[in-house]
């Protein structure tokens, strides 16, 4: 079919500036700040506090700290996606009025049974906010190409491993908190490593699957209509699945666990498009699941509780058990924010902050928050898709899949539907860790959308190389 | 505590707000799935007079259909694509067979030529080895390597 044209019109007009999406993120960065404003004048109003001016204060200086973002991301990378921002802006600024929430919660309980006032949480996550948003607008500022990134792969690996095997390995004073050696606590402040481990090995991944893509292409035995690999190039998949399983192990942490195995499979499938390594990978890692549950005490209760919570509500059952009550008692339309008591979940704050959103919220507000993450999501895998480059392209499916992943096992988790990972969720828990490494995590999805959306390079074409520099090139015979 | 009307009032309207920003997030995806680009977001209905008589018979995008790249879109403007694994290119390769500067694919009057930049294992327009610029149809696939790409209407 020959695209005949016999129209006069020849010349196509100049490009008209390709529209950025930066208004429409400031417009819905305002939305996100009348909303959460909105939620914390009714968690005031519902918990008996006084209504006074100062809560429009706290709505504005928050519009104005993503103001700041938004025009870091204006000025350096003014492409980027405008959906992921606001999505990010307005479930933190949730995920801080219930802190703020179940802050009043405690205050209250203490006061009726006595106790000196526990120390407030809000102020905390606040300066964590504040910490995550700088970090993010240094992301931007420092990594003006996605693509250098690519160059510090090994060293990203390196660091990434030590990050996520350090606490496993230092003193249980140090790193243990409620049985996970996950920390790294230095006088007040705590950090967990592995949430920053997470990005820099997605990074190193990336980068490694480019490089070597053709090692898991090779073809080896054709089974059940799927090619697998051969045995000995299944050696980066059988060491991320022993890292993995050590994580469970040392550091008793089964979300870091599946988290890290997880991303490692989907980047493996993304950059191969091969069934056979998710059947391999899946198999493995039930295999490894069936023994740790023969092995190990603590894998064996998270089950127990998962397959039956009532059996021992006031032991181990009591935390999902109350979530669950927590859930049914919210129902449809929930009672109203402030109106319900969230504060009976052990970790409401944490771990179980999708129950207390679920009680107060509902059905329609739950899944409203729901979609706001599926947002953010499809955004960074439809950046990844559009990106004009490999290692870009893994980066972004990494990443996007990086936040789903966790998303899944948390809410899966407090809903009974697997076993309880003790994950957190993404800019709504309490948590700096969490929410300064998702900030480094979104800057970097930003960048790579922003290399997506910009409009094609301008530069004229640098001359060729002389043939005496030009790298060797690998010629196929024709066949 | 307020009064119940007014509780149960709020709850509703915090709940509506909330999904009225859902359904604005949801409309600005939308928007974007029309332009059926990464690069562009058009409204419907608000593009340029000519853009729409023009639909389905001049290139307005090229895909990578095949290889490591497969499902990238590149809007067309009156620009030049530069195909190779040089990293100023349009289109990034890295692939073995590819050269630095593999391939052009240039507009000229109101059709879209493919030419080949000296590259070491060739480019070819379907089956046929591409020697000099050559007008590229809509869909017809150009095989850089292990990349197909296709020019789209």
């Amino acid at each position: 079919m020959a695209a005949v044209d016999d129209r006069p019109s020849a010349a196509p007009a100049a490009p008209a500036p390709l529209p950025t999406g930066r208004g429409i993120e400031l417009v819905l960065l305002a939305f996100a700040a009348v909303l959460v404003t909105g939620a914390l004048a009714l968690v005031e109003a519902n918990q008996e506090q006084q209504l006074t001016q100062a809560l429009l204060w706290v709505g504005l200086a928050y519009l104005a700290l993503f103001t700041v973002a938004h025009f870091a991301v204006r000025t350096f990378a003014p492409y980027a996606d405008p959906l992921i921002l606001p999505s990010v802006a307005l479930l933190n600024g949730l995920g801080l009025v219930m802190i703020h929430r179940l802050d009043l919660a405690e205050l209250a309980q203490a006061a009726a049974v006595g106790d000196p006032p526990p120390t407030e949480l809000i102020s905390r996550q606040v300066a964590w906010t504040a910490i995550g948003l700088a970090l993010f607008v240094a992301v931007l500022w420092l990594v003006r190409d996605h693509r250098k990134l690519s160059r510090y792969a090994f060293t990203a690996g390196l660091v990434g491993i030590v990050l996520l095997a350090l606490p496993g390995l230092l003193p249980s004073s140090i790193s243990e908190v409620n049985g996970a050696k996950l920390w790294i606590r230095i006088g007040p402040v705590g950090i967990q490593p592995g949430e920053f481990a997470k990005i820099l090995l997605i990074i190193f991944f990336a980068a490694f699957l480019v490089q070597k893509r053709e090692l898991f292409t090779t073809a080896g035995r054709r089974f059940l209509g799927m090619e697998f690999p051969r045995p000995r190039d299944l050696g980066p998949l059988l060491l991320a699945w022993g890292l993995s399983i050590g994580v469970l192990v040392i550091e008793r942490d089964l979300g870091s666990s599946l988290l890290f195995f997880g991303i490692v499979l989907v980047m493996l499938y993304v950059a191969t498009e091969r069934v056979s390594w998710l059947v391999i990978g899946l198999s493995i890692f039930v295999g490894g699941a069936l023994i740790a549950y023969q092995l190990f005490g603590h894998v064996r209760v998270r089950v127990q509780v998962w397959l039956d919570p009532f059996a021992d509500f006031n032991g181990t059952g009591f935390q999902i058990g109350q979530a669950l009550f927590g859930l049914g008692t919210g129902g449809v339309g929930g009672t109203g924010l402030g109106a319900g008591r969230p504060d009976l979940v052990p970790f409401a704050y944490s771990d179980f902050m999708l129950s207390s959103l679920g009680e107060e919220l509902g059905l329609i507000g739950l899944s409203a928050i729901l979609i706001v993450y599926l947002v953010m999501i499809t955004r960074g895998l439809r950046s990844a898709l559009a990106v004009r480059d490999s290692f870009g392209k893994l980066l972004a499916a990494g990443l996007a899949f990086a936040i789903a992943l966790q998303i899944f096992t948390v809410i899966g988790g407090a809903t009974k539907l697997i076993p309880l990972t003790g994950l957190t969720l993404p800019f709504l828990s309490y948590g700096g860790s969490s929410l300064v490494a998702n900030y480094a995590l979104v800057a970097l999805l930003l960048r790579i959308s922003n290399a997506a959306r910009a409009p094609l390079n301008r530069r004229p074409a640098a001359p060729l190389p002389p043939i005496a520099e030009a790298g060797t090139e690998l010629v196929e015979r024709p066949k | 505590m307020l009064p119940e009307l007014v509780l149960q009032l709020t709850r509703a309207g915090f709940l509506a707000l909330l999904w009225l920003f859902v359904l604005v997030a949801l409309r600005v995806v939308r928007s974007d799935l029309y332009a059926a680009s990464g690069l562009r977001a058009l409204v419907p209905g608000g593009g340029r007079a000519n853009a729409r008589t023009g639909r389905g018979r001049t290139p307005r995008q090229l895909i990578v259909t095949a290889g490591a790249l497969a499902g990238t879109r590149i809007t067309l403007d009156s620009r030049p694509i530069l195909i190779g694994r040089a990293d100023d290119s349009t289109l990034v390769l890295d692939d073995d067979y590819a050269s630095t500067r593999h391939a052009r694919i240039a507009q000229q009057g109101e059709e879209w030529y493919v030419e080949d930049l000296g590259s070491t294992n060739g480019t070819y327009l379907d089956r046929a080895k591409v020697t000099g610029p050559t007008r590229v149809p809509l869909g017809v696939p150009v095989r850089i390597g292990k990349t197909v790409i296709e020019l789209r209407s």
